[in-house]
């Protein structure tokens, strides 16, 4: 059998519900590794779901020059890790997030996806989403800001 | 197949070296740095730099899949892997292949041949490549047998051992039973793979190695041989071409027997085969094979004239090998030293921090490798290496004044360096002589003198 997009999508709401961090499916032969977060990606990460994920936000000014200048107090939600980033669950499926949406921090804003693995990035901060970054499956960087969020 | 654009996972002064070359041929380049990283000279003359991952090595050097995906998603058509980190990992090289990035190195599969001790000891014996006498011992009774036919002293070493680590001198035969047993749950414990096996002691022998460069096709060529006996704990500090004080004929079956173990692997790339030359016997065995560029390897390019970054990546570009054997030519003498950010004066303990000033040689042979300019970090996360300072005359004698001048002319302030340690080597009779063995750094070090200059 194989999996499709909306499968995935179906099993990641599965995981997003349970009490469980991570998830590791193998049908014939096709391998799906979910994690909530996206502190890790190893692997033998997956064998350890207790283990706490650091918030994907952080306040300081970003590194990357690339972006216009944000208005004091803003919040930035950046990438955990190098990776695809895909704003929806699939292809032509609502966003996670739009300008304007509220979040919680384990609101999940994205997904980061790496040889793929597929990563769900968390707000990290509570507020409302001010600017959206980052073209849906596009390469996303390492600390790469990806909202920026008004608390 | 045409490579236009190539990702460096690596960083310091290799990134830099390979983006020179790379610039040099048109090619256009992506840094793959870690957050550490992301202000340093090369991060500031490539192309495009990718943050990875966060400063520790675990989390952005060594992940494997992150290179890869850094390099679909910039589009690169090739990974260099530099030295260290991810470059003799067979689990690039295989997910390379895998997904359609041209791997700049040797195959997967040769990469698991010569990573695993013994079975590289099987390669070399199978094309007719001296061994120490020795070999895998499965149980105490088949150690002490084997023990008994070699003779003391011997070396028990544990198979997934390296680099000094899990290696047991024994002088008696009566002590080898315990030394195997220690040795085999050492490596138990140290390596998750007990398996040990017996070699030869060589009381009195010099580091000598072959680089080689081969099509993956069955043809190979060698560049020559380099003497890195000026080590400390198994890290060499001064490597130097034409190996000093080496006979014609011995030099020739060296330069052969590294062509050959290479030719038997059908090995692809640039890759070095090392040797340990028994002085006593005047003979040499194979230690093994390292399967990618070398630290050491501007001596050899400023002898032969050839870009060695630039071998490597025709050869995975698929255009085969530029060179015949008879086009290589070998003209002077080249030494190197690896300046590091060590305290010379306090152990050679690593010294990380802000270099504050740093002032490089230059002139006429002299090369400098190095990353480092004055307000640079040597972060706490990787190796000390700072720089590597070459020097190429017409003679070893030439050489090594120049090096002295070179390294008398360098400045660093705001980090500590070894640079005492390299002028008191390279003004040492028993060093400039030549053919120093590689017990020499230790008996150098407990040498009464000043330590005055630092």
């Amino acid at each position: 059998m194989n999996l499709t997009a909306k499968d995935v999508d179906e099993i990641m709401k599965l995981l997003e519900d349970s009490s469980f961090d991570s998830l590791s499916l193998e049908i014939d032969g096709m391998k799906l590794s979910l994690r909530r977060g996206a502190a890790a990606t190893r692997p033998e990460c997956l064998q350890s779901p207790s283990s706490p994920i650091a918030p994907a936000a952080k306040a300081s000014p970003s590194r990357h020059p690339a972006r216009p200048p944000s208005e004091p107090g803003l919040l930035e939600v950046v990438s955990p890790l190098l990776g695809t980033f895909y704003r929806a669950p699939r292809p032509g499926a609502e966003p996670f997030v739009e300008i304007g949406s509220k979040v919680e921090p384990d609101t999940v804003i994205a997904i980061v996806e790496v040889m793929k693995l597929m990563n769900t990035v968390r707000a990290g901060v509570k507020g409302e989403v001010v600017d959206i970054f980052g073209e849906n499956g596009a390469l996303v960087e390492y600390g790469e800001v990806l909202l920026r969020v008004r608390p | 197949m045409s490579i236009r654009r190539i990702l460096i996972a690596n960083r310091g002064e290799i990134a830099l070296r390979i983006l020179r070359t790379c610039r040099r041929l048109g090619l256009e380049t992506v840094l793959a740095a870690s957050e550490a990283d992301l202000e340093s000279l090369p991060a500031r003359f490539a192309d495009r730099t990718l943050c990875i991952g966060p400063a520790r090595s675990s989390e952005s050097y060594l992940k494997v899949e992150t290179i890869v995906q850094a390099a679909l998603g910039t589009k690169a058509d090739a990974i260099h892997p530099g030295y260290g980190f991810l470059s003799e990992r067979a689990a690039l090289a295989g997910l390379c292949e895998k997904k359609g990035v041209i791997f700049i190195g040797p195959t997967a599969e040769q990469i698991e041949a010569v990573g695993d001790k013994l079975g590289a000891r099987k390669e070399a014996e199978a094309a007719g490549v001296p061994v120490l006498p020795g070999g895998p011992a499965r149980t105490v009774s088949d150690a002490l047998k084997l023990g008994h036919d070699i003779g003391a002293p011997l070396l028990v070493k544990a198979v997934a051992g390296g680099g000094g680590r899990g290696m047991r001198r024994v002088d008696r035969l009566e002590d080898l039973a315990d030394a195997i047993n220690q040795a085999a749950a050492e490596a138990e414990a140290a390596f998750g793979d007990g398996r040990i096996y017996l070699e030869r002691f060589v009381a009195r022998g010099r580091h000598v190695e072959v680089q080689v460069l081969g099509d993956g096709q069955g043809r190979v060529v060698h560049l020559g041989e380099r003497d890195c006996s000026v080590q400390r704990r198994y890290q060499k500090l001064i490597e130097e071409t034409p190996a000093p004080g080496l006979g014609n004929a011995l030099r020739a079956r060296l330069h052969e027997a590294g062509a050959a173990f290479a030719t038997r692997l059908s090995y692809r790339g640039a890759g070095t085969v090392e040797f340990l030359v028994d002085v006593q016997r005047d003979d040499f065995y194979f230690l093994e094979m390292n399967a990618r560029i070398q630290v050491e390897h501007p001596v050899t390019e400023a002898v032969t004239g050839i870009d060695i970054v630039a071998e490597q990546i025709a050869i995975a570009d698929g255009r085969g090998l530029n060179l015949r054997q008879e086009d290589i030519g070998f003209i002077g003498h080249a030494v190197e030293c690896r300046i590091n950010a060590e305290d010379a004066a306090r152990d050679f303990l690593p010294n990380p921090g802000l270099v504050r000033n740093a002032v490089w040689p230059s002139g006429d042979g002299i090369r400098v490798d190095t990353h480092i300019t004055s307000g640079a970090h040597v972060p706490p996360f990787y190796d000390s290496l700072m720089a590597k300072i070459i020097a190429h005359a017409p003679t070893r004698r030439d050489a090594i004044e120049k090096l002295r001048k070179a390294i008398a002319d360098t400045r660093i302030d705001g980090v500590a360096t070894n640079l005492s340690f390299h002028a008191g080597v390279l003004g040492d009779p028993e060093f400039t002589k030549g053919a120093v063995e590689t017990n020499f750094v230790p008996r150098f070090l407990a040498r009464p003198r000043e330590m005055s200059h630092g």
